[in-house]
């Protein structure tokens, strides 16, 4: 397997600025190996407005269009819509922004893309906070998480959307998650995501942050399989907006993916209860749908 | 071939013969009739282009960009709320050097809600780097519109079109409609400078460090600078094809005018009356009327003005704390012991009339005093309202 992953041509290129162990940089890095150089980008204001390099230098092999925070889906929209009328078919567009930028900001533009129907691949990089402007809270930041903006005792006490699920509900052709942790999943996602050519296509990829939510670098892979095995961020597809299928099985409890993390570790053990409890019911929920398809 | 056209539909027929390939719009009185127009040629095959239906004018820009990036012509139209919502693409637009047109019907903005004409909305968007043209009757927008795209793909800036609420997107005229052949040999293909291309995998309006940003904003200056110049050649080449031409400012019996009007738009149609009128009356009168905004035109103005003692701007606009907008420009242009005197009136906004009397009146009130008074003047507002 490991070999297979490895054959395939790079398209980040070394010297990037991501922060040491930056998951949104790994999960670049795989997404791209997925799709290969016949992919265009469309990034707007986020952490990878900055991996992706200053005037005249880009940390990528292919092109990207970089745009204003809330225009993702219309930038990549437009683009799409040039494309077609120059005849190009085979270049896959890619919206690329991250959670901020797909949850808060650049929501509107999404849904009314997925409306739409419009032919790209949307993938919300999630780090659950605004990193580049330095960890402030999101819709994306999860109940229990300290932000600059949920500082102290004011810990974020909301829960986190269910992106999949709002996209899902627009009936889109392909809606999923994905991990950094688990890049075979990822990368079958991905292409599978570019076959389908018609409607917009929908993943939500699991990017963790040492420097947002207060860990070593070298345990950003780790940080990530714990999340999936905790099932607080479980790996499952939507076909068609109603057809679910999850990809990977967990049964940790939740405390050990929180306490990997600083922005959780003023967490009770009432509070982590509260969120073990979260936890359970949203994994029943997911079951049950996949059950139902 | 002349045709009977909405000035909304004298746009939409410029569009289509420019071959738009991609028109990204949200639905905004009176932009509306733009707008259904090109979205009917998308959908009869009449216009080999895209109509993508965003769900608001923020989105629209940013999908002309995406579109324009892609490397095909684009169009968007908007107007007052619109366009402001629009702002922050504006900037964009510009910065990323994209020959972008687009139609903006000036309407007042709210609060209190007001469909009518006023030129604020456009004036506020005039730092962000976007070419401006007023026009004053249909024709003029249709070939406008033409010239834009021209000027536009060589200069690398977006380009506005900017046109009265009403009294010119809903007026019908007759209106000159030339030729596919004629526009194909005016405007040739779109040749984009740049573009997002796989082969040549380009990162477009990225990080722009300390070390290079200011030369990307003095490069935009400096093609705004170059626009009048080229402006002109390409207008004398519209002339040449077309037999019709507009200037940067157009005058109107201001050879030996003491007395000229400033203003743009519609009204300056009807200040053409007002000179014939005060003419008449043997009043030595003229009209300098303003048609590019965006650069300002100095120069053609300093020349247009050179022998006027006083000039009377009518702004149907205001920009708080300073006045009308653009008397604030011409002074500033005019600057000098030899600038005749100007005077500043703020009127027709939010679609108040401004009449043939209106001008005559500003006349005569500018006629009989020998200094202007600072600040702008509010011509028809009812004084007892405010004291109230």
């Amino acid at each position: 397997m490991k070999n297979e992953l490895y054959s395939g041509a790079e398209y980040l290129n070394p010297g990037h600025v991501g922060c040491p162990g930056c998951g949104a940089t790994i999960a670049m890095k795989l997404a791209l190996r997925a799709l290969g150089e016949h992919t265009m980008l469309v990034i707007p204001a986020s952490c990878w407005a900055i991996i992706g390099g200053n005037y005249p230098q880009s940390s990528l092999k292919v092109p990207i269009l970089h745009t204003a925070f809330a225009t993702t889906a219309a930038a990549a929209s437009g683009l799409r819509a040039a494309l077609d009328l120059r005849g190009d078919r085979e270049t896959t567009i890619v919206g690329w922004a991250g959670d901020g930028g797909t949850f808060d900001i650049g929501f509107q533009a999404l849904s009314a893309a997925a409306e739409r129907g419009e032919d790209f691949i949307y993938v919300c990089y999630d780090n659950e906070a605004y990193m580049n402007t330095g960890v402030q809270r999101s819709s994306s930041t999860p109940w229990g998480a300290r932000t600059m903006t949920t500082p102290g005792d004011k810990w974020k006490r909301t829960y986190k959307k269910n992106i999949v699920e709002i996209m899902a509900a627009h009936r889109i052709p392909y809606a999923a998650t994905a991990s950094i942790a688990y890049p075979e999943d990822l990368e079958r996602k991905l292409r599978k995501a570019a076959s389908i050519r018609s409607g917009l296509r929908f993943i939500h990829l699991y990017s963790s942050c040492p420097t947002g939510w207060g860990f070593a670098p070298e345990h950003s892979v780790r940080v990530a399989r714990l999340a999936v095995q905790t099932r607080a961020f479980p790996l499952y597809e939507v076909e068609d907006g109603t057809t679910y299928a999850i990809n990977q099985a967990g049964d940790k409890p939740v405390r050990e993916y929180l306490r990997t993390q600083s922005r959780f570790r003023h967490l009770s053990d009432e509070d982590i209860a509260q969120i073990q409890k979260y936890v359970d019911q949203e994994w029943k929920r997911l079951v049950r749908k996949a059950e139902e398809a | 071939m002349r045709e009977v056209l909405e000035g909304s539909q004298a746009v939409a027929e410029a569009v289509r013969l420019a071959r738009v390939k991609v028109i990204s719009a949200y639905p905004i009185t009176p932009q509306t009739h733009i707008v259904e127009e090109l979205a009917k040629y998308c959908a009869d095959g009449s216009l080999d282009g895209r109509f993508i239906c965003v769900e608001s004018e923020h989105s629209a820009m940013a999908s002309v960009i995406g579109a324009e990036s892609g490397g095909v012509r684009s169009f968007t139209a908007s107007s007052s709320h619109g366009l402001a919502l629009m702002h922050e693409m504006l900037h964009w637009a510009a910065g990323a050097r994209l020959p972008i047109v687009m139609a903006e019907v000036n309407r007042a903005l709210g609060p209190g809600w007001n469909l009518w004409v006023d030129q604020t909305d456009s004036l506020s968007q005039r730092d962000t780097g976007w070419l401006q043209f007023y026009c004053s009757d249909g024709q003029e927008a249709l070939d406008t519109t033409l010239l834009a795209y021209r000027l536009a793909e060589i200069l690398n800036l977006p380009i506005m079109v900017v046109m009265d609420a009403f009294f010119l997107s809903h007026t019908y005229e007759p209106v000159d409609v030339p030729s596919q052949a004629d526009v194909d040999a005016f405007l040739p293909p779109y040749e984009p400078k740049f573009l997002m291309d796989t082969k040549n995998p380009y990162a477009l309006d990225e990080v722009a460090p300390i070390n290079v940003y200011m030369e990307m904003r003095r490069s935009i200056q400096m093609a705004m600078e170059a626009a009048p110049g080229i402006y002109q050649a390409i207008e004398d080449e519209f002339y040449t094809r077309f037999g019709r031409r507009y200037g940067l400012v157009e005058p109107y019996r201001c050879e030996d005018a003491d007395i000229v009007f400033v203003t743009a738009g519609t009204a300056a149609a009807t200040a053409r009356v007002a000179v014939d009128t005060l003419r008449a009356k043997g009043e030595r009168v003229g009209l300098l009327r303003l048609r590019m905004f965006r650069p300002f035109p100095a120069e053609a103005f300093r020349l247009g003005l050179a022998h006027a003692k006083k000039v009377i701007v009518l702004d149907r606009n205001c920009s708080f704390g300073a006045g009308g907008v653009f008397a604030q420009e011409l002074k500033a242009a005019l600057y000098g012991p030899e600038a005749p005197k100007l005077y500043s009136y703020v009127a027709g906004m939010g679609g108040r009339d401004v009449t043939v009397d209106t001008f005559s009146e500003l006349f005569t009130m500018t006629r009989d005093q020998d200094e202007p008074p600072l600040g702008s003047v509010w011509y028809g507002v009812n004084e007892e309202m405010l004291r109230s």
